[in-house]
């Protein structure tokens, strides 16, 4: 790990002048699209393959290679969405760039949009940030009203158009397809794939979805270069600064920008440690959809192939702590009511499998579980794992195996006592 | 470019009763159509924007008053109105409130939060008080997890609260 990181994509996080166009000119800003408007579009492609990014939204696709997939040539529509739908549990980085950051991630949209000759850009935001939305909605007539955007971008000749488009509260519209039906006005239901989004994609045509943070690092890629980006990290695989949101029983939660591939123990370093000295008992590193960990990976380096390895994912890297006094049946039980509740219900394994996981484990948490609920979770999330159309089924499941798996003797307390051993989790006075 | 400032963002309108689309809202909603490629995309954004005109939710009449608008068949409208959670087909309060009790929430206390909520306003969740002034429900991740428990009230977050904070914020409403 390099001795000393400086921030790259929170580094204007905390500068009200950021917000806007010329405060943000003055910290550096645009100069990264102004360079890769001088570069062919294929390029500035090479660039971010190079550089090793992946995905921040939850699946760590390489970005460049997405990229690379839409068909060339300017004679047919093609778009950018981005999606800032954000409503992973344990997740609020995005909404810190928004916030913070706006031109950050226009910026990284423009660059993305000229590598694969989009006209045409939608922010998709979660219906619930409406503060995100209208600072975006002023940073970007800021930037239209500066020749940024609109029929000639920076004076190039290029071509963009860029718009906020707001959700209305539904967690699916995060899953790619999900977003585009949404997007199109209709139930934001996932589409059968293939054909994938780079070749039919939003109104049929081929489109690029990449995440928030995914976006706001490609400026610093095309200023700094790929050899810069790729001596962040832990390997070839794994690099660039990487926002963690850390949330749960920590002294001081938060979003913190790391070298990708940190160690959870350096990063609960940073958060403060477990808050009022309490011990560790287990930690989700990736948002609700990622398996739950026990203190003995305490040294788990935070990057997607380890995570990965240690039999968890990265995912959105929403890490949620839980302290000694926690219940796990209590926990999962409140994620599978989650999933219940965000089910689209188009596959009968996802609507009914995560409906069942969640009276399930409610009745196990109330003292009314019998000793074969864990066999019959496990049931339950077999019939659901790979049988269902999108991600969301097998992010449902996630959490359910790993809590009979790593806490079966939770289980069985509940079961013996006939009620929860554990307290009810309480607020704190400031903390205290 | 106009500058389309998120619908929710500015005051409820004055409950219309009868007029359909007002003038307003109609000319909000057709200056989106040049934003996308096809009629069918601005539906969201029209649902949000006649919502805001009735008050903060959707009765029959906003539905199919949005469907005319966009020339699509009323069914289509229901479907997607019935699909997303911040779109309402029963009345809400003047101020709506949202209290997230997902995991990292619960975590730091979520649970009391809702019950001081249901102490305070005398009414169980998705109802509204006999003033109309309030109505809440509990809600999933709302991306403030940092900052639990939490919770919004129209578009504004109130975070790291307690009991005394809620009451606090319950007193400024009016
Ligand atoms: C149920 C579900 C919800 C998702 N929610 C989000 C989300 O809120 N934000 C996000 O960026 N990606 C989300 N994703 C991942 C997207 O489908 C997609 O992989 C991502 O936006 C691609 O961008 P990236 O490659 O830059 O990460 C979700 C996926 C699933 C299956
Ligand atoms: S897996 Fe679940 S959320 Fe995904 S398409 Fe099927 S029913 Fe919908
Ligand atoms: S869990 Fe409450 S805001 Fe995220």
């Amino acid at each position: 790990m390099a001795a000393k990181f400086e921030p790259v994509l929170t580094r204007n996080v905390g500068k009200p002048e950021a917000l806007t166009l010329k405060g943000y000119r003055q910290l550096g800003g645009y100069e990264g699209l102004a360079k890769a408007l001088t570069m062919e579009p294929d390029a500035v492609i090479d660039e971010v393959k190079k550089s090793g990014l992946r995905g921040r939204g939850g699946a760590g696709f390489p970005a460049g290679m997405k990229w690379s997939f839409i068909p060339k040539g300017k004679d047919k529509p093609k778009y950018l969405v981005c999606n800032a739908d954000e409503s992973e549990p344990g997740t609020f980085k995005d909404r810190l760039l928004m916030e913070n950051d706006p031109h950050q991630l226009i910026e990284g949209c423009a660059i993305c949009c000229f590598a694969v000759s989009a006209a045409t850009c939608y922010i998709y935001i979660r219906g619930e940030y409406t503060k995100s939305a209208v600072i975006l909605e002023r940073a970007l007539k800021e930037a239209y009203d500066a020749g940024i955007l609109g029929d000639n971008v920076l004076g190039s000749g290029f071509k963009l158009n860029m718009y906020v488009h707001r959700g209305a509260g539904a967690y699916i519209c995060g899953e790619e397809t999900g977003m585009l039906e949404s997007l199109e006005g209709k139930r934001g239901q996932p589409r059968v794939k293939p054909p994938f989004p780079a070749v039919v994609g939003a109104f049929g045509a081929p489109t690029v979805i990449n995440n928030v943070e995914t976006l706001c690092n490609v400026p610093h890629i095309i200023t700094r270069g790929a050899d810069w980006f790729k001596s962040i990290g832990t390997d070839e695989k794994n690099t660039g600064p990487k926002l963690y949101a850390i949330s749960g029983h920590v002294d001081r939660p938060g979003t913190y920008e790391h070298p990708i591939g940190i160690t959870f123990r350096e990063m609960l370093d940073a958060a403060g440690g477990m808050w009022h000295g309490r011990q560790l008992k287990a930690f989700i590193p990736g948002g609700a959809s990622a398996p739950i960990l026990k203190p003995d990976q305490i040294d788990l380096k935070m990057d997607f192939d380890t995570v990965a390895k240690a039999g968890s994912m990265l995912g959105s890297a929403a890490v949620i702590v839980m302290d000694e006094t926690t219940c796990m049946v209590r926990s999962v039980a409140r994620l599978s009511k989650f999933f219940n509740h965000e089910s689209c219900g188009q596959c009968t394994p996802c609507r009914e499998g995560t409906n069942w996981m969640e009276l399930v484990l409610d009745r196990l948490e109330h003292g009314e579980g019998t000793e074969r609920d864990s066999q019959l979770l496990l049931s339950i999330c077999k019939n659901i794992g790979g049988q269902s159309l999108c991600a969301l089924g097998d992010a449902a499941i996630g959490p359910v195996k790993s809590l009979v798996d790593r806490f079966p003797e939770e289980i069985e307390q509940h079961v013996r006592n006939r009620a929860c051993p554990f307290p009810r989790p309480r607020y704190f006075e400031n903390g205290a | 470019m106009s500058v389309h400032e998120p619908a929710s963002v500015k005051p409820p309108g004055p409950q219309t009763r009868g007029g359909g689309l007002s003038a307003a809202s109609r000319a909000e909603i057709d200056g989106l159509r040049e934003r996308y490629p096809t009629t069918e995309a601005v539906l969201l954004p029209a649902l949000h924007i006649a919502q805001r005109q009735w008050g903060g939710w959707l009765p029959d009449e906003a539905i199919t008053a949005v469907a005319e608008a966009l020339d699509l068949p009323v069914a289509r409208v229901y479907g997607v109105v019935t699909f997303y959670d911040l779109f309402h087909q029963k009345p809400v309060g003047r101020h709506r409130i949202r209290v997230c009790n997902n995991l990292s929430c619960q975590l730091r206390g979520a649970e009391e939060i809702l019950e001081v909520l249901h102490r305070e306003l005398g009414v169980g969740e998705d109802e509204v008080t006999p003033d109309g002034r309030c109505s809440y429900v509990h809600f999933e991740c709302l991306g403030s997890c940092d900052t639990a428990p939490m919770m919004m009230v129209d578009d504004e977050y109130h975070e790291n609260l307690t009991p005394n904070r809620v009451r606090q914020v319950l007193k400024g409403l009016k």
